[in-house]
């Protein structure tokens, strides 16, 4: 039911995993100082292992990275002990794990996510990695890879991009122009329901994608500073520009797929693939539903067309997923060598040959092998003047999971009770951000 | 130690684990010590016990008791008195007291509490209206011995067997707006007039309680079909021969004697629509409209930084609504029990 692509950022965790989750929270939870305790007293490190936990359980991520290890072996003769668990468990257990007996490296996300653990001191900072591999990367992803404190601790890896996708052949079919302006879009939409496609295709049974619609619209209507300032609970929900936002939202969300509610991304992907629906506001992750390999040719996208001209089309959402070094490892120097060669342009290649839904986190890695599509995603991240995560990985994700998820699904379905709406989620806020 | 021995060889073994009187954990211990000073000279009421017995009883008794103890009721209490906190679940020094402020934000501000309670009411008088009759009239007709009755049976009891989520698996299938049986059959699937059965909160909340109550139904049946074994024929036969009709003898003779089984029909009901989980969570996590307190704790407590005193205090609520129905009951019973 659920993809662990990159950019599904909530989990929805299965029975079992809830229960095991309840079981965590509640026994290892009163058992974690105890564990803790006694870890430091552990036995003779071995210097030529390294544990990993990986998240990256799916068949695709999976195959690609024990590739990577592989070669990391080869080079170092350090052997890479991974630890994979389902992408989903992986991310409802991770305060338990990580306060218990963490691998020495585990896969995690970008963002406020990660600054959340490092703030919580249940990370290491790795600035002499950053050291020798800073210069692989763009400016925009070494400050995704600091903590609050300016520290670093984070490798990125591989970033998926959030754009306006739709396929060529319709576009060629009915002889229309990529938008760059919100007047275009919103005429743009109005012809495509006038030849009978849906306009976007929109699916948020899952309650996160129109976490995403969100963010492009506020982003290019407010600036970049102003959603950062939102996501990190500072600036008001019911502050005029927030409305502005909703508003411009109201004005396109007629052109919507009726019942967003109701359906998942995936099927709202599949009007995209049958040629119902002209366009799709989603992440570059949806390429995995094109298992038809004409069908994924003919998929391209565009950044969301500017709003206010101040702002242009200057940020652009792209999720990025890397390394981060647990509180105490037990082999030090084995986990920066490991994370070292993480932060390699080879590391990303050896990945990216496996997922061509993503792009490489780093500027150095080698695009000759990439897709049309991949290029064209990695050249808007580089073009960027600022990155955003996505709303539950730049906010904090008890606050947009219990508030923000079922706050846009109510707008979704009913535009009309904005202002209460945004009052709402203000007084909910405020209480969330005050009891950290 | 001697009393509490004898006494745990009937209540330890037979009450349920948390209400026994089980000697401490330490005891076993105490006891081998005791016996070995004088072994094997069983006296009095103590000779039908040796010391492996008693080992024995110990641990069938103590380990569920330490389990039970540990797993239901310290959690249990460890909830209620989270629920005075906030705790994001990393480090017990983030844990900080905030009195009733969670209750007060549950019931002022979070737009989801009162829709969920609703749902919680609804989904109780829905099943105590539909599939309980429903399941009364199902087994008044199957008590008949009509043919292939067998068969109806298994037919009725089969979605009891079946797991929750498979059932939400199934009825999103039938549901799905885009490809769904219902919406595909009617045409309802195409732009303009579609009805979206999983997201409208108008319907979702009726399209979970059609899959809800084609279970219970099943259950229902079940139960009755039980209670109906138990009358006695001859009040039947009596019946018959004063002349009464079918609906007659039903009303004023069957049903008053399923007076036991209503109880418990009421009681099962209850806590169904307490507990309410997967289904809603299998069809749609509880999204606008089919809000549950029960769903509300896990999305509260569930996931990487969690609002574990927030979904707290919510579990605290379900718990005394719980009390609320179940005291009663339990008082019930046991002046009946008592009484007899």
């Amino acid at each position: 039911m659920h993809s662990s692509s990159l950019g599904r950022p909530m989990p929805a965790p299965s029975r079992r995993s809830v229960l095991r989750g309840i079981g965590g929270a509640a026994v290892l939870g009163a058992g974690i100082p105890l564990l803790s305790a006694c870890g430091g007293s552990g036995t003779a490190v071995d210097p030529k292992t390294v544990s990993l936990g990986s998240n990256a359980s799916d068949a695709v991520p999976k195959k690609a990275f024990a590739e990577i290890y592989a070669a990391f072996q080869k080079q170092s003769g350090i052997t890479v002990d991974v630890n994979t668990k389902d992408h989903n468990t992986f991310q409802e257990q991770i305060n338990s794990y990580l306060q218990g007996t963490p691998d020495d490296v585990f896969s995690w996300f970008a963002g406020y996510r990660m600054q959340f653990f490092a703030a919580k001191k249940l990370a290491t900072p790795i600035d002499d990695v950053w050291q020798k591999i800073g210069g692989n990367f763009p400016d925009a992803m070494k400050a995704l890879s600091k903590g609050e404190d300016g520290k670093f601790y984070f490798v990125p890896i591989s970033t998926s991009l959030w754009g306006v996708f739709y396929r060529r052949s319709v576009f060629k079919q009915y002889g229309y122009e990529v938008p760059t302006t919100w007047d275009q879009l919103v005429a743009l939409c109005k012809q495509m329901k006038k030849d009978g496609l849906v306009p976007l295709a929109f699916g948020d049974k899952d309650a996160w994608p129109a976490l995403g619609t969100f963010d492009q619209i506020n982003f290019r209507t407010n600036g970049y500073d102003f959603h950062v300032e939102l996501m990190a609970g500072k600036a008001s929900w019911t502050d005029a520009k927030v409305r502005k936002t909703f508003d411009n939202w109201t004005e396109i969300l007629p052109y919507h797929q009726d019942g967003a509610v109701g359906r998942t991304w995936q099927d709202a992907a599949q009007a995209l693939i049958a040629k119902k629906a002209g366009m799709y506001l989603f992440g570059s992750f949806v390429a995995q539903q094109f298992t038809n390999k004409a069908d994924l040719d003919d998929l391209d996208f565009f950044p969301f067309p500017e709003i206010d001209p101040a702002y242009g089309q200057d940020t652009v959402e792209a999720p990025t997923d890397g390394f981060m070094l647990s509180k105490a490892p037990k082999n030090t120097s084995g986990a920066h060598k490991l994370l070292e060669f993480l932060g390699t342009p080879e590391a990303e290649q050896i990945y990216l040959k496996s997922d061509t839904s993503l792009v490489a986190a780093s500027n150095k890695a080698d695009t000759s092998s990439y897709t049309a599509l991949q290029k064209k995603a990695y050249a808007t991240i580089s073009g960027a003047k600022h990155l955003t995560q996505f709303m539950d990985r730049d906010s904090r994700p008890d606050f947009t999971s219990t508030v923000m998820q079922p706050a846009l699904q109510k707008f979704v379905r009913d535009p009309k009770g904005v202002d209460s709406l945004l009052a709402s989620i203000e007084r909910q806020k405020k209480t969330i951000f005050a009891s950290a | 130690m001697t009393a509490p021995t004898n006494a745990g060889v009937g209540t330890g073994i037979t009450s349920t684990p948390g209400a026994a009187a089980v000697p401490p954990p330490g005891s076993p211990n105490d006891m081998t010590t005791h016996q070995k000073k004088r072994p094997r000279v069983p006296s009095g009421h103590r000779r039908l016990l040796t010391r492996r017995d008693r080992v024995t009883l110990g641990l069938m008794a103590g380990v569920p008791t330490i389990l039970h103890v540990a797993l239901v009721w310290l959690t249990a209490l460890a909830s209620v008195a989270l629920a005075f906190t906030t705790w994001d679940g990393i480090g017990f020094d983030s844990i900080k007291w905030v009195g009733l402020h969670n209750f007060s934000e549950l019931f002022s501000s979070n737009p989801q509490f009162w829709p969920a309670v609703e749902h919680n009411v609804i989904w109780f008088v829905v099943l105590i209206l539909v599939p309980t009759p429903m399941g009364l009239f199902l087994a008044v007709q199957l008590d008949k011995k009509i043919r292939f009755s067998r068969v109806y049976q298994t037919a009725f009891f089969l979605p009891v067997v079946v797991s929750m989520a498979v059932i939400g698996f199934v009825w999103q299938l039938v549901y799905n707006p885009d490809t769904g049986l219902i919406n595909s059959l009617i045409g309802a699937n195409e732009p303009g007039h579609y009805i979206d059965w999983i997201g409208d909160p108008d319907l979702n909340l009726w399209a979970i309680l059609v899959a809800a109550s084609w279970r219970h139904t099943g259950y229902m049946m079940i139960l009755y079909l039980a209670g109906l074994k138990g009358v006695d024929p001859s009040l039947r036969e009596a019946t018959a021969l004063d002349g009464a009709n079918e609906w007659q003898t039903f009303r004023h003779v069957i049903f008053p004697t399923l007076r036991p089984t209503n109880t418990v029909v009421l009681v099962v009901t209850i806590i169904e629509a307490l507990r309410a989980f997967d289904l809603v969570f299998v069809f749609n996590k509880g999204a606008q409209g089919t809000e549950l307190l029960s769903i509300l704790v896990t999305n509260n407590i569930i996931g990487e930084s969690s609002r574990i005193g927030y979904g707290s205090a919510i579990a605290v609520v379900l718990l005394v609504i719980s009390l609320a129905v179940i005291i009663p009951y339990l008082i019930a019973t046991f002046r009946k029990e008592r009484r007899a």
